[in-house]
């Protein structure tokens, strides 16, 4: 379980997150939906340990994670699959999958799990020796999510992996998603695109301007007015 | 025939003298393809071996010196890194070069303090230095070794960077370091390691290097690293191939020139090379235009 209490982040004085506290409990799908800037990024990136916290604490069963080292987050079961992919672009795919598993020593797990996201996501196996540049849009977030899970996470954070996506691309994304779930992983997804998240979530939160407004199970938010009119205008139909 | 052997002697010793800038260019083109860093120290840094080297021979046998002088120099890049060039990993690319060129200084003054500002008598190393006679031309056996070892070293290298999980990890750092980071990658001491291979083949390129000149002095690293630098840029800075042919390119030319009786030149023919080179395809040969880095 990640428990996250009054989370402060400062970029030099300008508050990105004024105070936020969620609770992701295991094996759940909880989302985070809000607008550009509104601070889901920095949520993600402090947990990771890419930003310092000001002030509050983010706990993994109970062991504090604020102020470990990137690896020891990484260590402690929680990924993050990035905002835009960054996939490796000068690596193959199938390097690109390696490099998510780089502090693991079992080489036979490590086999077991490109089987895996193989067969989540046939394309990648059909393209592995191809530089992960040369994949598609697409392509790179299916990438992006199989080399997040490849450390073997307990929490797979995702930072809008439907960004700049087909519709029909980013149903198949979500899908999969749901499937890693089932399979035990606990999700923490970070969306734009309110309407798919909330569908899918056991659980919400609406972040504005670094505070969370709302919060509750996904479908009581897919019929919250305030959410319906801020975040589903566009979506609604 | 008659024009073989006219040219068959510069030759060998461009090809020679390729290799010794290609064990000091890859060094070159390695840091800028992680940090995007020119390492003005580097040239330094290989002065630096050469005159380890004839104090270290001093004062024990020649295969102790060698080996002390490879563990010495791959040590002094590692702490460059760590000392004048970590603390600035998120300063802006203008302080860190500041730092290099202050760390070239150092280094420089470091030796001529040491030295006494004089020039070094390198030490006489048997067997490479024999001369033996090949085509009909005679030579001191290094001018062989050093293309051969140059090659060995450099396969060996590539094999590292493309099949090795290091490897792999030094190309993830050079493309992108905040991702590395978020896959566990230590980024420090992948970029240690490049700091430490860069100076291990320096060292090397040195006691072959010097091995063809009678003497070392503080300023002995200037000229030879900038011919590297040039050979980096020319073969497209971060690509080590392009490294390597720009350095050999580079030799041979330099030296054929030499053969014409146009030794006044070779040094002016390297740095227009550069010059015709950032005009006409800045990236260089084998350059890709790499997106900056976020
Ligand atoms: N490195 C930084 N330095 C200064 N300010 C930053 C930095 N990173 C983010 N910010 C600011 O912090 C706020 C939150 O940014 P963040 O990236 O977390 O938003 P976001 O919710 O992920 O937005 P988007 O949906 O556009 O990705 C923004 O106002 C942004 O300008
Ligand atoms: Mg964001």
């Amino acid at each position: 379980m990640l428990e996250i209490k009054d989370l402060c982040v400062d970029y030099g004085g300008i508050h990105a997150l004024s105070g936020i506290s969620m609770t992701v409990p295991d094996g759940k799908i909880v989302t985070m939906v809000g607008s550009n800037g509104a601070g889901k990024s920095t949520t993600l990136r402090t947990i990771s340990g890419l930003v310092k916290a000001k002030s509050g604490s983010v706990k993994a069963d109970g062991r504090e994670l604020l102020g470990l080292p990137i690896n020891k987050v990484l260590e402690a079961g929680i990924a993050q699959v990035p905002e835009g992919r960054r996939v490796f672009s000068n690596l193959t795919v199938l390097e690109n999958l390696r490099s998510g598993a780089y502090l693991r020593r079992d080489k036979d797990g490590i086999e077991e799990d490109i089987r895996w996201i193989y067969s989540l996501f046939p394309i990648l196996k059909e393209r592995y020796w191809q530089p992960a540049g040369t994949l598609s849009g697409g392509e790179q977030q299916m990438l992006a999510v199989g080399r997040g899970l490849m450390s073997r996470p307990r929490v797979l954070m995702l930072d809008e992996p439907s960004l700049g996506l087909a519709p029909l691309v980013v149903q198949g994304i979500f899908s999969i998603i749901k499937e890693i779930n089932k399979r035990g992983v606990t999700i923490l997804l970070i969306e734009q695109n309110a309407n798919m998240a909330l569908k899918i979530a056991d659980y919400a939160y609406v972040l504005e301007t670094g505070r969370i407004s709302i919060e509750g199970p996904g479908a009581a938010l897919l019929d919250d007015d305030r959410v319906k009119e801020a975040y589903l205008g566009k979506y609604r139909g | 025939m008659n024009f073989i052997a006219r040219w068959f002697p510069y030759i060998l010793s461009g090809v020679s003298v390729g290799g010794q800038y290609a064990l000091i260019a890859i060094g070159y083109t390695m840091v800028y393809g992680i940090l995007r860093l020119i390492n003005f120290a580097h040239g330094d840094i290989f002065m630096a071996a050469g005159i380890m080297m004839i104090y270290l021979s001093a004062v024990m046998p020649l295969g102790g010196a060698v080996l002390l002088v490879l563990l010495l120099t791959m040590f002094l890049g590692f702490s460059v890194d760590r000392i004048a060039y970590k603390p600035l990993r998120s300063a802006p690319r203008m302080s860190v070069m500041i730092s290099a060129i202050g760390v070239s200084y150092l280094i420089q003054n470091t030796v001529a303090y040491l030295t006494g500002g004089l020039t070094k008598q390198f030490v006489e190393i048997p067997w490479i230095s024999d001369t033996v006679t090949i085509l009909g031309a005679s030579t001191k056996r290094v001018t062989l070794i050093t293309p051969a070892l140059t090659i060995v070293l450099v396969v060996a290298l590539v094999f590292l960077i493309n099949r090795t999980k290091v490897g792999m990890g030094m190309r993830a750092v050079s493309r992108d370091f905040e991702t590395s980071l978020l896959m566990g990658i230590r980024i420090n001491s992948v970029i240690s390691i490049t700091f430490i291979i860069g100076s291990f083949l320096a060292a090397v390129g040195s006691i072959l290097y010097f091995t063809n000149y009678t003497g070392v002095t503080y300023t002995s690293g200037a000229m030879p690293g900038l011919k590297a630098f040039v050979a980096a840029v020319f073969g497209g800075i971060g690509s080590i191939p392009g490294a390597v042919v720009g350095a050999f390119v580079i030799g041979i030319c330099e030296t054929l020139l030499k053969g014409m009786g146009l030794t006044a030149f070779s040094d002016a023919f390297t740095f227009a090379l550069l010059v015709v080179i950032l005009v006409l395809k800045p990236t260089g040969l084998f350059g890709e235009n790499i997106k900056e880095k976020v």
